[in-house]
């Protein structure tokens, strides 16, 4: 089959989103008011001029909030998706419990978090980690769920004990969720942490993107949020590159 | 006795009938034997039994001589499906009866394994992934997984009826080279006949659900066989009657 050069790779999206800015930039320039719309290049310089703060201040401090809020969903949810799955009780007690904890609206209740663990970090992670462990959990333990019965059977017969079956069957099988789980829970992790910041906090990029609103700095609102896109699109990236190093065989399962 | 079933029933409990009920039979160590019977007549579930995914609501069974409540590892289960695990290499695949059962060292691990895929004719492929291997291949490194389980019972449930007709017959060759020469005691189960023919010395038919007994048929061929064996007046016969018994339970 003959593929275009319009068709090859990510071109059609960098295409289209190279259109969607222009666009944008259009559109700014004839509202022509920057602390409403501001454009992409003027995006773009501010947050050159602003790359001290950002970088070396707020950057910093948003990521130790994404990266406990993380660490800690992370060992929260696999604990909770192998309790699952290992002991039917758990899985009744906990799933319903699971699944409704994620109506619960958590923005409205950052606010009340600030007055419980004051503006340090604690009541950011708080947000992340409420935000980011729900996908862990459910995508890791159906991971677990779709381990084939009769390779557990197989061996079953070789006279496994259920740790060697785990060991050996469902953590390797449950592999290519966990990646998903990951990929899923980075970005959320990093919307968290800044909606944690932009509710109450003296540091990181949530909290800055909102100072600048209240200067009615168009630019400097969208500068920080420009800066998190990027790190979330990178990061998403290295995971994808150690997934396909490491996973040789999704689908074959 | 290699194996025997003395008065075993078992029901589903997704269902209002028994599928076996009071079921004997037994089989003699070193012998190749076939159970055969149409899709859906409970044939696996004898499997089921043996290997213990299942436990029978009466009767019992013994395996060399004990009953197998008290034994673990005493039977190499090998599924239709090859069961490979993706994320293995072939050799550690074949390696994984040996890892369950512990108590050998790596080196010892390896030396077997590397010794039963040259047995099975897939030295070179210890390193490549189950992916890469045709489904012949894959079939032959199930069947080393199996025997690597170190049990002198072994329990074949229609192993090479994914396979495409040419790689099947030349796989029922193989077994039966296999089976020459190491005579393990093999129950095997098909739904063709001519493959229970050609590889066992005893076939038992199930001609009936619930299972309550199994027609037992010697197979008048010596051993080492041919194909050609297969084209003889008494055993076209045999073919017949198998598939007449076989057709009516069809059709009945």
């Amino acid at each position: 089959m003959k593929r275009s050069i319009l068709n090859r790779g990510n071109l059609p999206a960098l295409v289209l989103v190279f259109l969607l800015l222009l666009g944008w930039q259009g559109a700014a320039m004839k509202v022509n008011a920057a602390y409403i719309i501001p454009s992409p290049t003027q995006i773009l310089a501010r947050l050159w001029e602003l790359r001290q703060p950002l970088l070396a201040v707020h950057l910093p401090a948003t990521m130790q909030v994404t990266g406990i809020g993380l660490l800690i969903s992370l060992a929260l949810g696999l604990l909770l998706a192998v309790a699952m799955d290992s002991f039917p009780l758990a899985r009744k007690a906990l799933y319903p419990i699971i699944i409704a904890s994620q109506t619960i609206p958590t923005t409205a209740l950052a606010p009340l978090f600030v007055l419980w663990f004051g503006y340090g970090i604690w009541s950011k992670v708080l947000v992340t980690v409420l935000i980011t462990f729900f996908p862990i959990v459910i995508t890791v333990y159906d991971g677990f769920q779709s381990v084939k019965t009769e390779m557990v059977e197989l061996l079953a017969t070789y006279g496994a004990t259920r740790l060697q079956i785990f060991c050996k069957l469902k953590i390797p099988a449950a592999l290519p969720s966990f990646f998903s789980a990951i990929k899923m829970a980075v970005p959320m992790s990093i919307i968290g942490a800044a909606i944690g910041e932009w509710l109450g906090s003296q540091s990181g990029l949530g909290y800055f993107s909102r100072r600048m609103m209240t200067q009615l700095d168009g630019a400097g609102v969208f500068a920080p949020i420009v800066l998190l896109s990027a790190v979330a699109m990178l990061l998403v990236a290295g995971i994808g590159w150690l997934e396909k190093r490491l996973i040789h065989w999704r689908g074959e399962l | 006795m290699m194996l025997e079933l003395r008065g075993v029933t078992y029901r589903y409990p997704s269902e209002d009938f028994d599928t076996l009920q009071n079921l004997s039979f037994s089989v003699e160590e070193g012998s190749f034997v076939s159970i055969i019977g149409v899709s859906g007549c409970g044939k696996s579930t004898i499997f089921r039994l043996i290997n213990r995914l299942l436990s029978p609501a009466a009767g019992e069974i013994r395996v060399g001589g004990r009953p197998i409540a008290e034994q673990r590892q005493y039977c190499g289960y090998m599924p239709q499906r090859d069961l490979l695990f993706p994320w293995r290499t072939v050799g550690e695949n074949l390696r994984l009866p040996l890892e369950i059962r512990g108590g050998l060292s790596r080196g010892e691990m390896q030396r077997r394994v590397d010794e039963t895929l040259a047995e099975v004719g897939l030295a070179d492929c210890g390193k490549k992934y189950p992916a890469e291997l045709s489904g012949g291949m894959r079939q032959r490194a199930a069947f080393g997984r199996t025997a690597l389980t170190g049990c002198p019972l072994l329990l074949l449930d229609e192993p090479f009826s994914a396979l495409d007709f040419l790689t099947r017959v030349s796989m029922q060759e193989w077994l039966l080279g296999q089976w020459e020469r190491h005579r393990q005691t093999v129950l095997f189960i098909t739904h063709d006949v001519e493959e229970a023919i050609f590889l066992s010395g005893r076939i038992l038919v199930v001609d009936s659900t619930p299972i309550r007994s199994l027609t037992e048929i010697e197979v008048p061929l010596p051993y080492p066989r041919r194909r050609e064996m297969l084209a003889r007046p008494e055993i076209l016969q045999l073919r017949e009657r198998l598939l007449d018994s076989l057709r009516r339970k069809v059709t009945g």
